[in-house]
């Protein structure tokens, strides 16, 4: 066992490497950098800007610039940032926990609607309410994101029930604890909508076709066979053989947890990453973009090995082919 | 109708006149089932000769009520000790299932669960039944693969499905469908996929059980090679009917229906050692089996049948009584 | 006269593995050696793990070998490289035991007869589809099956398609592995004697693979028993059934149940 999480452990690894080097490499490559645009601003002299620089060592060959970097990240400095001159980690961190903040969020919630809703629509397979919730489901894949999100805006402009975007209203600090809570809600309401409104009709299919295909196994009519309850049959019978599939996609879910809200946030003008990391691109903020593209890639590579852990953990025939049988 | 063996012999099942009809799309029905009807007595080995098309997978289905969605039973009745299982409600079914009647089905690859331990598999099947704590269930269960397999018992106890070989497999399904001691097991085809060696095994098993506990069994087949010296009784299947029932050792010697007769001959001959007139061409039954989409009128087999007369074509046999409790539908012999 | 094919100590072994903690390899086939005359059938009968469907793939080159010859129209097939291999190909064909698995689900049975064809690059489609009618008759079914496709036929006819396809190159030698064992019993007739017939019109070979002793029996003319890997018995069928000494081989018999109208048979005779 051991050695087949090692495996994928290393493979992530690797992942990992391979993604720091291209992102420093693009970087790098793309035309300009934040002193050039620095330049052009008429308050800051060249000695000044000749200064940063060698600060900044943006001169040095990229190899070298690169192994300085890595080996800073092994220590947990993900560098500087150039515009707002502090360092990168805190930056990050604090972004990126808005953004789980938000996609946590959705994905609970998008998975405890899609779990029901997937068996319920399985067993109905190809009757009127199956057939029903297809069709609803079908619509809602067809309506843009971004259609969604600027509706839900007006529509809460319009009623002003909810707020019109934002994380947390003016004044946050002063309110109370569960003020603060109610106030945080109400911001969230709208993105995570959107978030689980586009995510819910592709987990959903994905459930009713893993729970119907089970559905038709043999194993279950043998088992039913034996007059085991229905109840049963769906909780010990059902459910554990249809997760395998759903595993992995879970895995995904997982990985995407950072990286999958970027248009939400910036319609919603809600502080989370995506935003922060599109400004940095656009400033050439080298560093805090190199560190915002791994930690995403850190959490897909960790939600990939989580799912191949369950699903280690989960069947048993895969644990018999890990270990060459 | 044949009862069992012995005059004094408790019949347990009792099937009467069984018709079972699919839905198709398009609004077509297909008959698979036209009339079938015959008894079961305590401990018996009942065999069910049929081949693909003559409804014997149909039958075994509705002797659990477990046809799949467009499947009906339109008549008949199936009386398990007295009860009508055509009639049962969804919460006696449930009961029936597995501990009045079970069944152990075709491929047991795929009948059991891949990620459960087979110890746990058959302790659900006690666990749906009985009201047995956790640590009686578990040395119960021991004692049911005890029965069923020679030895190996605790390796098998924590195994997954995928860990053993197909002859394991199917002991394991025969484990599930007499853990609640039920007086019939139905085996569709439980031996097609497997070795001789193993099938021999297996059948083996099956009389040690009925000698054991008494349970009595109907064994599907299309093989009737595998009869001699293993079942009581016969019944011959076609296209829905009985054709022809009776012990076996008459059905198979001495077979009266035209279809048993061109079936068993289709069978190459190895007698004294020696293969009886290698490489020759084998009597086959010509013609193809009936669509069931239309009832058709008179005898089913007619179009097939080398000795059909002007009457097979209107009247519809009926079983005729031989001597010896063999019965055979056929209007060579009046009933 | 010359056989068809010659097999000389043929070994086949499987490698273990699995970085680091191995599943050991072992030996599929070990120094089998055989032939097969023109017009002639030998069998090859055994449990499953014996290893007769390993030396089937092997026979008809969708395996290397590990060691040994295989002695085809003067050539050895083990150590032919892909290119001569296809140039062999035509004459000895495989047939398999299950049809759902080896014919195209999605394509009507022409286009399944006729692809060995297209295949050898002849691509003139009216000939094409003349052969595959012509092969279909020599199976017993009519032009009319060849616009159905294989999910609307029942599985003696599949295997007759399998056969068809076969023969539409006029093959020397047909390896039959397990050809009848998912049919019928009156299917199962049916199918051997379409082989036996189409033996003596065409004096094709087989190499007829099964786990059935009784219709070995009837179709071989010598019967090679396996087991192990090995062959442990071999000789005509009538000594092999009547001085079977290896304990296998009497394990196969007697998994032959005595005909069931034994009797009548020795009367009508």
């Amino acid at each position: 066992m051991t050695r087949f999480l090692l495996r994928r452990l290393a493979h992530g690894a690797f992942l990992l490497l391979g993604v720091s080097v291209l992102a420093f490499l693009f970087s790098t490559l793309a035309p300009g950098n934040y002193f050039d645009d620095m330049r052009l601003n008429p308050q800051i002299s060249a000695e000044r800007l000749s200064v940063l620089r060698a600060q900044y060592q943006v001169d040095r060959p990229m190899a070298v610039r690169y192994t300085r970097w890595a080996s800073a990240v092994l220590h947990g400095d993900l560098g500087f940032s150039f515009a707002y001159n502090t360092p990168v980690a805190p930056l990050l961190w604090t972004r990126a926990r808005n953004t789980l903040l938000l996609t946590g969020t959705a994905t609970i919630l998008v998975w405890m609607l899609a779990l029901p809703l997937g068996v319920w629509s399985a067993e109905r397979l190809g009757r009127p309410a199956d057939v029903a919730l297809s069709w609803m489901t079908a619509a809602l894949l067809m309506v843009p994101d971004l259609v969604l999100a600027l509706g839900l805006l007006v529509l809460a402009a319009r009623c002003g029930w909810l707020p019109t975007g934002g994380m947390v209203s003016m004044g946050f600090d002063g309110f109370s604890a569960a003020h603060k809570l109610r106030d945080l809600a109400l911001h969230m309401v709208l993105p995570v909508t959107v978030l689980v409104a586009s995510a819910l009709p592709v987990l959903l299919r994905h459930v009713r076709s893993a729970v119907a295909e089970t559905l038709e196994a043999p194993f279950l009519r043998a088992a039913e066979a034996h007059g085991i309850s229905r109840r049963r049959l769906l909780y010990r019978y059902v459910l554990p053989a249809a997760a395998h599939p759903l595993i992995a996609l879970f895995g995904f879910s997982l990985g995407t947890l950072l990286s999958g809200s970027l248009l939400v946030e910036v319609v919603m003008s809600w502080p989370g990453l995506g935003p922060f990391l599109l400004e940095a691109i656009l400033a050439r903020d080298l560093y805090v973009v190199i560190g915002g593209v791994l930690l995403s890639t850190l959490f897909l590579v960790a939600g990939n090995f989580a799912a191949d852990l369950l699903l280690y953990w989960a069947d048993p025939r895969i644990r018999a082919e890990a270990a060459g049988r | 109708m044949i009862t069992g063996e012995k005059a004094d012999l408790r019949q347990i099942l009792t099937v009467r006149d069984l018709r079972v009809a699919y839905g198709q799309r398009g609004g077509g029905v297909w008959h698979a089932l036209n009339g079938v009807s015959f008894g079961v007595g305590a401990g018996e080995i009942v065999a069910v000769l049929g081949e693909s098309g003559s409804g014997k997978s149909t039958l075994a289905a509705s002797l659990l009520r477990l046809l799949p969605g467009n499947g009906r039973i339109t008549s008949g009745e199936i009386l398990l000790d007295g009860a009508d299982i055509v009639r049962m409600d969804a919460v006696q079914l449930r009961r029936m299932r597995g501990s009045g009647v079970s069944i152990v089905f075709q491929e047991p690859s795929l009948a059991l669960h891949p990620t459960i331990r087979i110890g746990e598999q058959i302790g659900e099947v006690l666990r749906a039944h009985g009201t047995l704590g956790k640590r009686e269930r578990v040395a119960r269960v021991r004692e049911i693969l005890g029965k069923v397999f020679s030895g190996d018992i605790e390796r098998i106890f924590s195994s997954y499905p995928h860990e053993l070989s197909g002859g394991q497999q199917q002991r394991t399904l025969i484990a599930q469908a007499i853990a609640c001691e039920p007086s019939l097991v139905v085996a569709d085809e439980p031996t097609a996929s497997l070795d001789p060696t193993t099938q021999r095994e297996i059948l083996a098993l099956f009389q040690s059980l009925r000698d054991q506990l008494g349970i009595a069994f109907i064994f599907i087949t299309h093989n009737p090679a595998l009869l001699a010296g293993f079942a009581d009784r016969v019944l011959v299947l076609y296209a829905g009917k009985v054709a022809e029932a009776g012990p076996t050792g008459a059905v198979l010697s001495s077979p009266q229906h035209p279809y048993t007769q061109a079936l068993l001959k289709c069978l190459p001959r190895v007698d004294a050692g020696q293969a009886v007139r290698p490489k020759t061409l084998l009597p086959v039954i010509g013609g193809v089996a009936p669509s069931l989409a239309v009832l058709s009128q008179g005898c089913v087999f007619e179009p097939r049948c080398e000795e059909r007369m002007e009457i097979c074509q209107i009247r519809e046999p009926a079983a005729a009584m031989l001597g010896n409790r063999h019965e055979v539908s056929c209007l060579k012999f009046p009933a | 006269m010359e056989p068809v094919i010659r097999v000389e100590d043929l070994v086949k072994r499987h490698a273990g593995r699995g970085l680091g903690r191995r599943a050991p390899g072992f030996t599929a086939v070990d120094s089998a050696s055989f032939s097969i005359f023109p017009g002639g059938t030998l069998a090859l009968v055994g449990e499953s793990g014996s290893g007769k469907s390993s030396l089937a793939l092997c026979l008809g080159c969708l395996e290397p070998v590990t060691a040994g010859r295989i002695w085809f129209e003067g050539r050895d097939l083990a150590t032919l490289r892909e290119k001569e291999l296809h140039a062999v190909r035509p004459r000895l064909q495989l047939v398999f035991q299950d049809p759902a698995n080896s014919l195209n689900p999605r394509w009507t049975v022409g286009e399944i007869v006729a692809e060995p064809l297209l295949v050898r690059g002849r691509t003139a489609k009216r000939e094409r589809d003349a052969r595959a009618a012509q092969a279909l008759e020599r199976v017993g079914l009519a032009a009319e099956y060849l616009e159905r496709r294989p999910r609307e036929l029942s599985g003696g006819q599949r295997q007759r398609v399998a056969i068809a396809r076969a023969l539409i190159l006029d093959p020397k030698l047909l390896i039959l592995d397990e050809v009848l064992s998912a049919l019928d019993c009156s299917i199962q007739a049916q199918i051997a004697n379409l082989l036996v017939e189409l033996q003596r019109a065409y004096g094709l070979a087989y190499l007829f693979i099964t786990h059935d002793l009784r219709m070995a029996a009837h179709l071989a003319d010598e019967i090679a028993v396996m087991s192990g890997g090995k062959i442990v018995e071999q000789g005509t069928a009538e000594k092999i059934l009547r001085d079977a000494r290896r304990r296998e081989t009497l394990s196969l018999l007697e998994a032959v149940p005595p005909a069931p109208d034994a009797t009548e048979g020795a009367r009508e005779r």
